[in-house]
């Protein structure tokens, strides 16, 4: 048997200029509002920019966009619903606010049928929230997508930075480029480093609302961060 | 049109088969309809004969045989094996397993146990079984 989507993903990126995986791997350091914010601050820099929740089980993009109400268009595949200036794709469309108990073939092939049928068209950037670790979303991944950078996030921890540290010697392994390491300081509202993101009190107000994320410190900080390394 | 971009990967993936197989003429595809997925036949195939008036002549008159496959479950659970015709979705439930089948763990369960903890062992999806060309 041949599985024919595989044959089409390399197409469905081809005007896809850059494809950046906000990767970190601990879980609960902040990549969704990382990944959601990032494309927030390219659509308001003029770029077009699509966003892809890859984490399955644990899909939260939808929530700080406030994404409402809203279902991807059938046209030749599945045409990404625009939310706020950004082309939204996630699982979250289809599971109804359940949830999505996934074993790692399924998360393969759940990813594939996502990529061979989603019509994203001509991007300047696709962010992927990418799951906590390297695992089978990052593998399929960096194996389905060639041209895909990885921003990897982290927070102030010696754990954090250990696994941080092995996990870079393996992408470097995988010949991924890393765009940058950004930290997200969830305890201290002090810059701790060049791309650091200090702690924002006024973060978890604004999630569901576009407007206000945009306003926040936390996307200040990172825009200055996005403008050094993208 | 959801059928249009799964009968472009079966065009683009039997082309990639003939430069593999380095096939001056592709002859026939031959193709399986998983049973969960669901796909509309003619809506593929209406897809299918679209897609070739502008595909490489290689392929431009082959025949696209389809053939179904019953989905099969297994539970890892309490290992019982049931069909879809045992399971309850609602319209819905079943369009959004149109699109990605994965969705059955969020919307069937073991007709026994009651787990979503369950193996596909077949009738998934769009798969090709088989090409048959020249050399």
């Amino acid at each position: 048997m041949i599985d024919p989507r595989t044959s089409v993903i390399k197409k469905r990126f081809s005007n896809i200029k850059r494809v950046i995986a906000v990767t970190g791997w601990k879980g609960g350091i902040g990549k969704s509002v990382t990944a959601s914010m990032l494309s927030l601050i390219l659509s308001k820099k003029g770029k077009t920019c699509g966003l892809l929740d890859l984490d399955f089980t644990g899909a939260s993009d939808h929530i700080i966009l406030g994404a409402k109400d809203i279902f991807p268009e059938e046209k030749n595949g599945i045409i990404p619903p625009d939310v706020h200036g950004i082309k939204f794709m996630s699982i979250s469309f289809f599971s109804e606010g359940k949830a999505v108990p996934l074993r790692g073939n399924n998360i393969t092939d759940a990813i594939i049928e996502m990529l061979a049928i989603t019509q994203w068209g001509k991007l300047d950037y696709l962010i992927i929230d990418m799951p906590p670790g390297i695992n089978d979303t990052a593998l399929d991944v960096i194996r389905l997508i060639e041209k895909t950078e990885v921003l990897a996030l982290t927070i102030p921890s010696i754990i954090a930075k250990d696994v941080l540290d092995r996990s870079l010697e393996l992408y470097k392994r995988l010949k991924v480029s890393i765009v940058g390491i950004i930290e997200n300081n969830l305890l201290h509202s002090k810059k701790t480093g060049a791309n650091s993101i200090p702690y924002d009190d006024k973060l978890e107000a604004s999630l569901g609302c576009p407007n206000k994320l945009l306003k926040t410190k936390f996307a200040r900080s990172l825009e200055k961060i996005a403008t050094d390394i993208l | 049109m959801h059928e249009w971009a799964l009968a472009d990967s079966v065009i683009t993936s039997a082309l990639d088969f003939s430069k593999k197989e380095k096939l001056k003429k592709i002859s026939q595809v031959n193709i399986v309809f998983g049973e969960l997925q669901n796909i509309d036949k003619e809506i593929f195939m209406f897809a299918i004969e679209e897609l070739l008036k502008s595909a490489n002549k290689i392929i431009s008159s082959s025949k696209f045989k389809i053939s179904n496959e019953s989905a099969k479950f297994k539970c890892k659970v309490c290992l019982t094996e049931f069909t879809l015709n045992q399971v309850k979705k609602t319209e819905d439930e079943a369009e959004y397993i149109h699109f990605i089948p994965e969705m059955a763990h969020t919307y069937l369960k073991c007709p026994k146990c009651k787990s979503p903890d369950f193996d596909l062992i077949a009738g998934r999806g769009v798969s090709i079984k088989s090409i048959k060309g020249d050399k």
